[in-house]
Formats: structure tokens, sequence, C-alpha cells
């Protein structure tokens, strides 16, 4: 890989119909890069939970990815409630998703869980009333 | 297997990708109604088994290269469910069977189950 790749997406909120567009472009680009399938799978896994949370939660936001020769970082940031108890948040089977999410095979408590298992780090920046940003990294090397 | 031999045991049609029924070989399903059960648990190469029809089945198995989707109690999917798995060229199968009964005849017939991970983070 000779230069740094850098994506960008816009997320709308409560879009269930297009959601996932943007995950499935981030994997079809490390798909291109050559990026081993186990990798671009972790990646896919993170990118598309997470952008189901910028859906169902975050009121829309932004999924942005870094890939260089080192790593993968995948990251989402919106301005929407914030998570006021992170570490409930990332414990299986709690959630606060409503039944939309749930008729689409989602909201069952499992995004943040999926996404910390398949991520080398996990960190999540929240302030409740301003916002959250997730960011993730999974080691190239 | 292929795909089109556990089309005939459950008498399931297809809704797309017909023509790869055939050439399709078919090891290990996956079951659930869960999305984030599919991301978490399924094992790569498995194919999915879901009562769910909505175009968020198709995403995820986009995601994570599932080769097939099957289809359980009849459930037709909308439209653009199978619109968007023709674009992937992934193929859509529809049974009648409950997911109970799908299951017990593709697991008598041979489809081995697969899991990815436990249940732990």
């Amino acid at each position: 890989m000779a230069d740094p790749i850098h994506l960008e997406y816009e997320v709308a909120a409560d879009d269930y119909q297009t959601a996932g567009t943007a995950s499935n472009s981030v994997k079809e680009t490390l798909k291109m890069l050559g990026i081993p399938t186990a990798i671009s799978r972790r990646a896919a896994i993170i990118t598309y939970e997470a952008e189901m949370n910028l859906v169902i939660h975050g009121g829309g936001g932004k999924i942005v990815a870094n890939i260089d020769e080192k790593q993968v970082e995948l990251m989402t940031i919106d301005e929407g409630p914030g998570i006021p108890n992170v570490d409930k948040a990332v414990q299986e089977g709690f959630t606060t998703a409503g039944d939309r999410a749930r008729e689409m095979g989602f909201g069952a408590g499992m995004g943040l869980p999926n996404i910390k298992r398949n991520a080398d780090i996990f960190e999540i920046f929240t302030e409740v009333g301003k916002g959250t940003t997730l960011r993730t990294v999974i080691n190239l090397q | 297997m292929t795909l089109g031999d556990i089309a005939k045991v459950l008498d399931a049609k297809a809704l797309c990708g017909e023509e790869m029924l055939e050439s399709l070989e078919i090891d290990g399903a996956f079951a659930s109604d869960l999305m984030s059960d599919v991301l978490a648990f399924c094992a790569p190469g498995a194919f999915l088994i879901t009562g769910l029809t909505n175009i968020q089945i198709v995403r995820t198995a986009q995601m994570l290269d599932i080769p097939a989707v099957l289809f359980v109690r009849g459930k037709s999917p909308l439209e653009d469910t199978v619109s968007l798995a023709k674009d992937a060229g992934i193929p859509l199968i529809l049974s009648s069977h409950n997911m109970f009964q799908t299951c017990g005849l593709l697991y008598a017939m041979g489809v081995k189950p697969t899991s990815a991970n436990s249940a732990q983070v």
C-alpha cells in the first residue's frame, strides 16, 4: 500500500433502508487493497455494527476509516444523546434500542460487544447530551 | 452437497440466483433471527437460515460473505431485499417449513452446524 487511505461517510438517523451501505463500501475497499479476508471480516463486523448504532442511537453521524500499512482505524462520530454508562453499554444483552431496530434483527445488546470482540483497540469517548465517538483499530502487523 | 440439494429436500423455491443452485457447495449453516448473533457467531462459509426478511439480512450476508440465505416460515422477502441480493450475487431461497423443521431436515441430510465464537467478550 503506497499512501494511507482515508474514507468518510455520512450516515442518516433512523434510515434502516440504506444502513449498511457505508460499511459495504469500506469492506469493498479493504478487499480491493488486498487486506486478508480474516481482517476485512473483522472490519466489516465492526463497521456494520457501528453504522447500525449511528442509525439506531446516534441520531446519524459519520463513519471514518483510515487504512495504512500498519492498521485499519475505524471510527464513528455522532452528536447524539451520548452513553450515560459505558460499562453497561458494552455488556452483552444490555440495550436501549426500540422495536424498529429489533424488527431489523438488531437492538439486542450485542452491538458494542461484537465491536469490542473484533477490535485490537476499542475506545469510546462520550458525553451525555453532546455525542459519542467510537474509535477502533485492527492491527495489520 | 449443493444449495440445489438443500432446496429439493425443503421443497424450497429460489427467489433469485437460481443459476447458482447447482454449483454452490454448502457445508455448514447458521440459523438465527438476530443479525447481531449472525455477526458474532456465524462461521466463514456457512449459509444463513432466518425468518427475518428485511434488507438488513442481505446486508449482513454481504458483510460476512455468506454464500446464500434461506428464509423459513414461507415469509417472502420484500422486493428491495431480493433486489439487493441480486446485485450482491447472493442466492435467496424460500421454504414453507418453520425454523425448527428446516434445521431438522438439513441436520438429517448432513448440513453441519457452525459457530465462529462462544458468547464471551
